[in-house]
């Protein structure tokens, strides 16, 4: 599958052989195109392309300050781009459609003195439900999350995470078809984690396309069919999770008996020598003519491994090095 | 989707959704309870202070004159005095003969007032036949005529006895009825402003506390930010009609419990304010009218700065500006009520924040209605013009990811696939 395409970095890069138009079959919850704003002068957002089929689970992935809340942010409505076009369900305002649309923002936030029941049935009626209705859900929600003992409880009386999981309820109260979730791992620990993952398993199960944004990697590669790494306000690549991993050859890693030989010849020339071990990419032509020359040439093959790249990997690869670090000090960060 | 989810809301429905949780929020929270209860001191204060006033006052100021005369003339004025106060009533001092003149024929009344002995007004010496006044030259002016008129009471044989003066009042006559409607629109304009001023001061942190919970952005997410301003204004609207209501009830409790001793002490008496030229029942829905138009368009002025600011401080800071504007367009509407008609006056009812106030004064000057419905009209399509302005800053200059961004100078990114 492949999601969509972005291209809008200056230089050219090995994105441009990708199709602008999503090969899958599924109509579009969310299509961008050459979205720009600027702040004060300064370019938040340079082009960004994205496509989102309905019903799946998609990342935005970048470190900090790379353009993942104003991207967001204009998907919703709550800015406007200075260029570029956005449609979600295929409406150019997304306010109109509002009652469609699930949103949980980086910053939390929650009327402090409102009992939890109100605070969820309050972003219900925000999203056109009635306050009757959304009280009831609100019962029905808190019960099946644990927090059915918390219902009458204001909210500044809750813990930090029972509050975040509120903030989450009523996001969902009013059964949006397109939930957008802006760091929602950050904050929570790794029980919490697990939970969230599971609900938005779950709501993909039941056809709800989910497009969240992270800077944990493993959060994007675990749940999302597709991703956009977006790093310095463009997105380098956009599409399939399997596709990105894909752009990056496998790693061969050997370890042999011998240290000399003819066989070395056959070697790849950007192998890496590390002690024992060679490294190198998996040739194009596949593994099985150079294990013809290792046994030939007598090499005496310890060990062969062949392992597929990650998702780490291919940031790397497409974000560059320094967006890499910035992602890993941002994980850093938060854990602290 | 559920069935239960309406379509789409509509910018009414949705500021709908918005100031009934403002309005429900403010209601029962316990700062709204000392908000009301906020006026109430600087009333108490000034009646208790007013009132403790009034009586060092009239401790201080005399008015009793007294007597140093012969024993028998200081017998004839007082009895004089007493014949002649049931007609003249306050016109007339309280006669008392002086101690430290009694059996002293060499009482000297000037060198007694300015060693400052006594608590005379004034002094009385002399005979019936010529009655000579001490005091100062005030005092003088004051009593001069009183004490000759007794003097000369007390001298007739025959007791006096004036004329009943048949009185016909007329309610007003053309020449003083503008005169006195000014005073009419002189203070309901106070009044507007007073209001306006203590109850549009609401609304200015209530985005602040809205920032600072972070819940504006899911308010921006799900409804247009003018709608979350409209609805935000009509909440502290309605919150404000409340609080009047409620200093409304104690005033006229207060009023009906002691409405002779309020106008005794502060001399206003309401009733008899001059009707205005509208007549009462209409200038008093004006009066709500214009109120309302007063505080929806410093409300959204308010509003906006609230929604750039993003602490209490700095709105205190950014809304010193607005303030001083305010005191000067209702010093503008204020001026101009004694100049209908002149450029200065139009200037006024057009300039929306000082429209409000010019319209109210013209209702209590001028008897025509159509020229509140343009002037509504046009106050609301400034309401409506200040609502939109402030929430496209807001989405302009608030909604900025922190911190982010790429300068525009750099070349292209770091991407190295």
């Amino acid at each position: 599958m492949d999601m969509a395409v972005s291209n809008h970095t200056a230089s050219g890069n090995r994105m441009n052989g990708f199709s602008a138009a999503p090969v899958d079959s599924r109509p579009l919850a969310i299509e961008a195109r050459g979205l720009v704003k600027s702040f004060d002068g300064t370019r938040a957002v340079d082009g960004v392309d994205i496509s989102v089929p309905e019903g799946a689970i998609y990342g935005i992935l970048g470190p900090n300050g790379a353009g993942k809340t104003t991207t967001l942010r204009m998907l919703l409505g709550i800015i406007d781009p200075d260029e570029g076009v956005r449609r979600v369900f295929g409406h150019d305002r997304p306010h109109d459609i509002g009652r469609l649309i699930g949103y949980l923002p980086e910053e939390r936030g929650l009327y402090p003195s409102m009992k939890c029941i109100e605070a969820i049935a309050f972003m219900g009626a925000l999203r056109g439900l009635s306050l009757k209705e959304g009280r009831a859900r609100a019962v029905e929600l808190l019960e099946r999350h644990g927090l059915g003992h918390a219902a009458d409880r204001q909210i500044r009386q809750l813990s930090k995470g029972m509050a975040q999981t509120v903030q989450l309820l009523g996001t969902l109260v009013h059964q949006p078809r397109l939930v957008v979730l802006d760091e929602p791992f950050s904050g929570l620990d790794a029980i919490n984690q697990g939970k969230l993952e599971l609900m938005i398993r779950a709501l993909a199960d039941d056809g709800v396309t989910v497009i969240f944004s992270t800077h944990v990697i493993h959060h994007a590669e675990r749940l999302c069919e597709g991703v956009a790494i977006i790093a310095g306000g463009k997105v380098p690549y956009a599409g399939s999770v399997e596709a990105a991993r894909d752009r990056i050859p496998a790693q061969v890693r050997l370890e042999t008996r011998a240290r000399e030989g003819g066989w070395l010849a056959a070697l790849p020339a950007d192998t890496r020598r590390n002690g024992d071990f060679f490294h190198f990419p998996l040739p194009e032509s596949g593994i099985e003519p150079l294990l013809k020359h290792l046994i030939e040439g007598e090499a005496g093959i310890l060990s062969l491994s062949i392992e597929r790249a990650g998702l780490h990997d291919a940031f790397v690869a497409i974000a560059g090095e320094a967006a890499a670090r910035q992602l890993a000090a941002d994980n850093e960060g938060a854990r602290a | 989707m559920s069935d239960m989810i309406r379509p789409r809301l509509s910018a009414l429905e949705a500021a709908w959704v918005i100031a009934r949780r403002d309005f429900v929020a403010v209601l029962f929270s316990r700062a709204f309870l000392f908000f009301l209860l906020g006026p109430l001191f600087p009333v108490i204060v000034g009646g208790l202070a007013g009132s403790i006033g009034g009586e060092v006052q009239r401790e201080a100021v005399s008015f009793e004159v007294g007597l140093a005369m012969s024993g028998d003339d200081n017998a004839a004025m007082i009895a004089a005095n007493d014949r002649l106060s049931g007609q003249l009533g306050p016109a007339l001092p309280v006669l008392r003969a002086v101690p430290e003149a009694a059996g002293d024929a060499a009482f000297d009344a000037r060198a007694f007032m300015e060693a400052r002995r006594g608590n005379y007004a004034a002094i009385i010496t002399g005979s019936l036949n010529a009655p000579r006044l001490v005091g100062t030259e005030g005092q003088i002016a004051r009593w001069q005529g009183p004490v000759g008129l007794i003097a000369g009471h007390a001298l007739s044989v025959q007791p006096a006895a004036f004329p009943q003066v048949a009185a016909e009042a007329v309610a007003t006559s053309a020449a003083s009825e503008r005169t006195s409607r000014i005073q009419t629109a002189q203070i309901a304009q106070m009044v507007l402003f007073l209001l306006t001023m203590l109850l549009a001061g609401m609304v200015l942190s209530n985005l602040v506390e809205e920032k600072a919970n972070k819940i504006i952005e899911i308010l921006a997410a799900a409804i247009p930010m003018d709608a979350v301003f409209m609805g935000k204004l009509f909440a502290m609207l309605a919150v404000s009609f409340v609080g009047i209501a409620v200093w409304g009830l104690v005033a006229f409790g207060l009023w009906a419990a002691g409405g002779d001793a309020i106008t005794q002490v502060t001399g206003f008496d309401p009733a008899r304010l001059p009707a205005p030229a509208v007549g009462w029942p209409v200038f008093a829905m004006l009066g709500v009218i214009y109120f309302a138009m007063a505080y929806l368009l410093l409300g959204a002025l308010f509003l906006t700065i609230g929604s750039m600011a993003s602490s209490v401080r700095e709105v205190q800071t950014l809304s010193m500006p607005v303030t001083m504007l305010q005191l000067m367009v209702f010093f503008l509407a204020a001026y101009t009520i004694k100049q209908p008609g002149s450029a200065l006056e139009m200037a006024a009812v057009a300039f929306p924040l000082s429209s409000p106030f010019a319209m109210l004064a013209r209702a209590a000057l001028e008897p025509e209605l159509w020229t509140h419905a343009l002037a509504l009209a046009w106050q609301a399509l400034a309401v409506l013009a200040l609502v939109k302005g402030g929430s496209m800053l807001f989405r302009k200059r608030v909604m900025k990811s922190g911190g982010a961004g790429r300068d525009k100078s750099r070349k292209g990114n770091s991407v190295s696939v």
